[in-house]
């Protein structure tokens, strides 16, 4: 991992739908709503043109209109913001998640790290929704270079995706390349008192953590939890009987996320104390960082909750 | 001559017996959208009688048309229809919304072969046909079409003027949108609770080639404007057809009672007996 802020996982989507399509193994339509540049999606405009479909600031129609594109045979990535893409809920439901369509939607500027554009365009309750569209499979992506490889399986794998990709510049966890495979948690770090679970931007904040926990002799596994749905059940009851306490942390509200689908999973299977390390409130202006800051999302409150948990832990 | 009158006698025999099956079915699940599925009756039988391009023994034949049913509630003319044509047997029409049926309350993709969509949500099918048809484009399948049979009281739904708009922005000639006025939507008359009017003009707006107050009981209007429709390779096309909720049974007919309810026993009989 740099410490070097080296790209947004947003950056991702253009070009490797490019590689994709250029690979010839895909029937390709993209359809946007008006965010083409912001997503990079406007990227694969220019080099297939007659491929891409904008449907203007309609994100209800661009849905809608991307399930007719399935139905044709071709795979379909739709993109636009995540908090734009909660507008079209009804449609991904209906037309989408039950008829289990082959329809991709990668929605950029998740979470709270839109930062200064406020509240209103942070997404902090997509997990929930679009974890509670069934046959819908859910990544978010820790850098840039998973960001691709989630894509790529994304147009491998029949049905639909939500793909959760942020706006800031950010690490490069991956720098040797991906380790993604859809529906496992790839492990980061070794450890044994305890196992930090984390997705998206709040990956390198948990490693952060694990190095200061390390500094107490405190030993934290990680996880990168990069697929919600299906959740990788089989990694996180061996995280729980291996380490006995876990902390998750997400850019997300932290009552419907990934902490509530992992302790869903715990609650029936190898009960273990969990701490949540997540928001509770609507964000607000500031830089991105500030915004993490300010809803709670730091490595400090990741090492504060590993304490935590260690104390409530049975030995 | 006698090819029209031919034509014109099926689709008024077709119609028929699709009329005694809409009844009977929601007579039998004691539920079901009966009004809304008797005023598009006549135009669906001209359609599955003469101007769709489909196979009932090849259902996912490549080159076939696609009807999209947006008032995705109307599934009992949907399903009467694809049953007399020969994509079912005519006796699992008595299954409609019953434990275990294909034939669910609302569409459902795939479910019986011949239903292209997934709807009950109003509004979506629009822009789900225009996906369609600018696959078919791409495909340079010019010569498929795209129908969606659309309610009037389903254009308060936004998402259809989102359609509306970016299908011409797009250029999709042979997307044909086909609009049951029939004046009742769930809860009263379409002027009471959301006057959408005039149609014709808003599509005309919209850039849309828009036909007008044709009449929907009336097999050969209804066969004119789908021969003039299936000419328009400029733009999208848009069909309004007067109807009559209800069409057939004298007491269903233009009374908003019959949205969603069923008849009873009394009501049924005398129902059958109007429609022999």
């Amino acid at each position: 991992m740099t410490t070097e802020k080296s790209a947004a996982t947003r950056e991702a989507l253009g070009p490797t739908l490019i590689e994709l399509q250029n690979s010839g193994d895909f029937d390709l339509i993209v359809v946007d709503a008006d965010l083409g540049k912001s997503t990079s999606a406007r990227i694969f405009q220019d080099a297939y043109p007659e491929r891409f479909f904008t449907f203007g600031i309609a994100e209800q129609n661009m849905i809608s209109a991307a399930a007719g594109f399935s139905v044709m045979g071709h795979t379909v990535f739709a993109t636009t913001f995540a908090v734009f893409a909660e507008h079209a809920f009804d449609q991904l439901r209906m037309m989408v998640a039950q008829p289990n369509l082959n329809v991709k939607i990668v929605a950029s500027h998740g979470g709270v790290s839109p930062g200064e554009d406020g509240a209103s365009a942070q997404s902090i309750e997509d997990f929930a929704l679009f974890s509670s569209l069934l046959n819908f499979n859910v990544c978010v992506p820790a850098d840039v270079i998973e960001a691709a490889a989630i894509t790529k399986a994304a147009a491998l794998t029949p049905g639909p995706f939500y793909i959760r990709t942020a706006r800031p510049k950010t690490s490069i966890i991956y720098t040797d390349g991906p380790q993604f495979e859809l529906g496992k948690a790839n492990q980061l770090r070794e450890g044994n008192d305890l196992t930090i679970i984390a997705c998206g931007l709040m990956v390198e904040r948990s490693l952060i953590a694990a190095d200061e926990l390390k500094n107490n002799n405190i030993n934290a596994r990680v996880l990168n939890m990069s697929t919600l749905r299906p959740l990788d059940t089989n990694s996180l009851f061996a995280a729980a009987t291996d380490t006995g306490a876990l902390v998750i942390a997400e850019e997300h509200l932290s009552h419907t996320g990934l902490g509530a689908m992992c302790a869903h999973a715990i609650a029936s299977s190898i009960p273990v104390p969990i701490e949540f390390v997540g928001l509770d409130r609507y964000g607000e202006s500031a830089t991105w960082e500030e915004a993490l800051e300010l809803t709670g999302l730091t490595a400090e409150k990741i090492v504060s909750a590993s304490h935590q948990v260690l104390s409530r832990k049975t030995t | 001559m006698s090819a029209d009158l031919d034509f014109e006698k099926s689709a008024t025999i077709l119609a028929a017996n699709v009329r005694r099956h809409i009844v009977k079915m929601v007579y039998s699940a004691k539920s079901g959208h009966i009004g809304g599925s008797l005023s598009s009756t006549d135009l669906m039988a001209v359609l599955y009688s003469k101007y769709l391009k489909h196979d009932p023994e090849n259902p996912n034949w490549n080159d076939r048309d696609r009807f999209i049913m947006s008032k995705g509630h109307c599934t009992p003319v949907q399903y009467a229809i694809l049953a007399e044509r020969g994509y079912f047997p005519v006796d699992e029409l008595t299954t409609f919304r019953q434990k275990g049926t294909r034939l669910q309350g609302h569409s459902v993709l795939g479910k019986p072969p011949g239903v292209e969509n997934s709807a009950g949500a109003l509004g979506m099918g629009l822009s789900f046909g225009l996906g369609v048809r600018l696959a078919q484009k791409l495909k340079g399948m010019q010569n498929s079409k795209v129908w969606v049979l659309m309610g009037d009281g389903e254009q308060n739904e936004g998402q259809v003027w989102e359609a509306a708009m970016s299908a011409t922005h797009h250029q999709a000639a042979g997307l044909i949108a086909l609009i049951d006025r029939n004046g009742i939507q769930n809860d009263d008359f379409t002027q009471k609770t959301m006057r959408s009017e005039p149609l014709d003009k808003k599509y005309e707006a919209f850039g849309w080639n828009v036909l007008s107050n044709i009449d929907g009981h009336s097999i050969p209007e209804i066969a004119n404007a789908f021969e003039w429709a299936i000419t328009q390779d400029d733009a999208p096309t848009c069909l309004i057809f007067d109807t009559t909720k209800g069409k057939g049974v004298s007491f269903m007919e233009n009374n908003p009672g019959f949205h969603g309810a069923p008849p009873d026993d009394e009501q049924f009989k005398i129902a059958m007996q109007e429609l022999q």
